[in-house]
């Protein structure tokens, strides 16, 4: 069955020039594996299709339960230059927990989720 | 030497809550005040400040909240570290200076002053001796844009701040400064830390990071639970309870709203990562995969396990320079057929702007209430969505071309579909873009100076 990653993560946002980055912080320490096997970069690449126009980077911080998503070519030329309203990115963190994962219901169970 | 001090973080932008540093020096004990005044765009908003007026080109804000808070923080020994300098550190010093002299602060005061960071004399000479000053996003060489610089910084780290505390300084202010090295240089003044003792380096730096966003890391911006964080109209700015084997407790004063959690730190120590194994600064390399966390009672959450890696041979230069102009013009549509009426008024906007022969390097419309944050995967709006904001920019380096779109905005009004409001701010402004260059300096030809002035 498919998940909604708003139910297994919080996240925050931010910018670096014309680059989101998008860290996606698992709400429990059990749900963090899954995360890692499913939101992979081509997953979050295919998720940010027609926002995202370069690549994207993905980091993992096990210690902190956390990935990190670089998504280059993302911000409209970034910083002043940008026309967009969330010219900084700050809203790239709720439009990743839109993406829906997949989980088995044993995982489901096992992880009471 | 002190086991433990207390680093208060006052200020999380130029702009931010102007009763917060007030309130982390009456609000309960702290050692430093730390006041971050500086994003990447703000030295040239000085530089432009600094041409018009010669004492002008600093954080003018800072001068009023010094005499609002200099009686309290020389009575308890608070010391004030702060990047207010601007462009005009010396300016901004002789104004506190004159503000502690008001306050009949003679002879119980030592102002530190750093400089050394600003560049911008110097870009001839620099670019001259093949220093290209490559931007660190695009790889142009600085060259393309030399004559719309507008501002040159390199971004200092704890060293000079570190110094100035030595010297006995109560009140530190620098130029551009990083944000984390205003937090770490208590930190390495007080525990007597060593230049290559990377870990501590390390984890003073991070200490720096989690608090240099003010209560972003305290409650505010939360997603965790966000609908429970209490009183968040007496949020508390976060306190770095910094120890001397590089541990630390991020934490508030009693009493205050908003709240510190694992999970609100969390949130900030990814805030605006890159390579989490390598976040650079002038001071050393950190490594964001060491941290390690713990709920510490309520409200505290303690920091440790940090490992760093020596510090790089370069520093970070952000040049500014003038890219053109821009401007963003709004309506609102109410329901019924609010989206619709919306896209209708953007083709007819865009057909008049072609009649006219107009185009820009860029024109976004956005649909504030269906897709202006989320854009495609907001999925399809409703057509019973009660209003919907047009939200129209463009971007040319004619300034002409970006004047006339202004003017083709509130003729919608009376020339577009109906059920239209929200003009009477009237024609949209023409903005200046002032753009951002990041670059890279070697250390050795950047030479930063401390001076301590007594008051």
């Amino acid at each position: 069955m498919k998940i909604q990653l708003a139910k297994l993560a919080h996240a925050r946002s931010g910018d670096k020039g014309d680059t989101a980055n998008v860290g996606l912080i698992a709400l429990r320490d059990e749900v963090y594996p899954l995360l890692v096997r499913e939101v992979t970069a081509a997953r979050v690449k295919d998720h940010f299709k027609g926002i995202c126009h370069g690549d994207v980077e993905r980091f993992e911080l096990p210690n902190l339960g956390a990935l990190n998503f670089l998504l280059h070519e993302s911000l409209g030329g970034g910083g002043t230059l940008s026309l967009m309203t969330d010219a900084q990115g700050k809203t790239f963190s709720t439009a990743l927990l839109r993406m829906e994962i997949e989980i088995s219901d044993e995982e489901r169970e096992r992880l009471k989720l | 030497m002190k086991e433990k001090i207390r680093i208060a973080a006052g200020q999380g932008f130029w702009g931010d809550l102007p009763d917060a540093p007030v309130r982390q020096v009456e609000g309960g004990q702290i050692d430093y005040l730390m006041l971050d005044y500086l994003a990447e765009v703000t030295m040239s908003i000085m530089q432009k400040q600094r041409t018009r007026d010669p004492n002008a080109g600093y954080a003018r804000d800072f001068v009023p909240l010094m005499k609002q808070i200099l009686p309290a923080c020389v009575e308890r020994n608070i010391k004030v570290i702060a990047n207010a300098g601007g462009v005009n550190v010396e300016g901004c010093a002789a104004a506190v200076r004159e503000v502690a002299n008001s306050l009949g602060l003679k002879g119980k005061l030592k102002i530190g002053i750093v400089t050394g960071d600003n560049i911008l004399p110097r870009i001839d000479d620099l670019l001259g001796r093949g220093f290209e000053l490559r931007n660190m996003d695009t790889g142009q060489p600085l060259a393309t844009v030399r004559d719309r610089i507008q501002s040159a910084n390199a971004y200092l780290g704890a060293a000079q701040i570190v110094e100035a505390l030595q010297k006995g300084a109560n009140v530190v202010i620098t130029g551009r400064a990083t944000d984390t090295g205003l937090t770490l240089g208590p930190m390495i003044h007080e525990f007597g830390w060593a230049a290559d003792d990377w870990d501590k380096l390390a984890a003073g730096t991070i200490a720096g990071h989690t608090i240099e966003c003010g209560a972003q890391c305290s409650g505010g911006n939360c997603q965790f639970e966000w609908q429970s964080i209490p009183d968040m109209a007496n949020v508390g700015f976060p306190i770095a309870e910094a120890s001397a084997d590089g541990t630390f407790v991020i934490t508030k004063h009693e009493g205050t709203g908003g709240r510190v959690s694992v999970p609100s730190v969390k949130e900030q120590l990814v805030y605006e990562m890159g390579d989490p194994h390598e976040y650079i600064t002038p001071d050393c390399v950190a490594d964001f995969t060491t941290i390690q966390l713990a709920d510490d009672g309520a409200d505290r959450v303690r920091i440790f396990g940090i490992k760093g890696r020596p510090a790089t041979d370069s520093l970070k230069v952000s040049v500014s320079y003038s890219a053109g102009f821009k401007a963003v013009g709004t309506l609102v549509y109410s329901w019924p057929d609010a989206y619709e009426k919306a896209k209708a008024a953007d083709k007819i906007l865009r057909a008049r702007l072609e009649r006219l022969g107009l185009t820009f390097e860029q024109i976004l419309t956005e649909f504030v209430g269906v897709n202006a944050t989320h854009g495609p995967l907001a999925g399809d709006s409703s057509s019973e969505v009660p209003e919907v904001q047009l939200r129209v920019g463009v971007r040319d380096h004619d300034r002409s071309a970006v004047e006339k779109f202004t003017k083709e905005i509130a003729p919608l009004i009376l020339t577009g579909p109906p059920g239209v409001t929200g003009f009477a701010g009237g024609r949209p402004k023409v903005e200046e873009i002032v753009a951002y260059w990041p670059a890279l300096i070697p250390k050795t030809e950047i030479a930063a100076k401390v001076d301590v002035i007594e008051v």
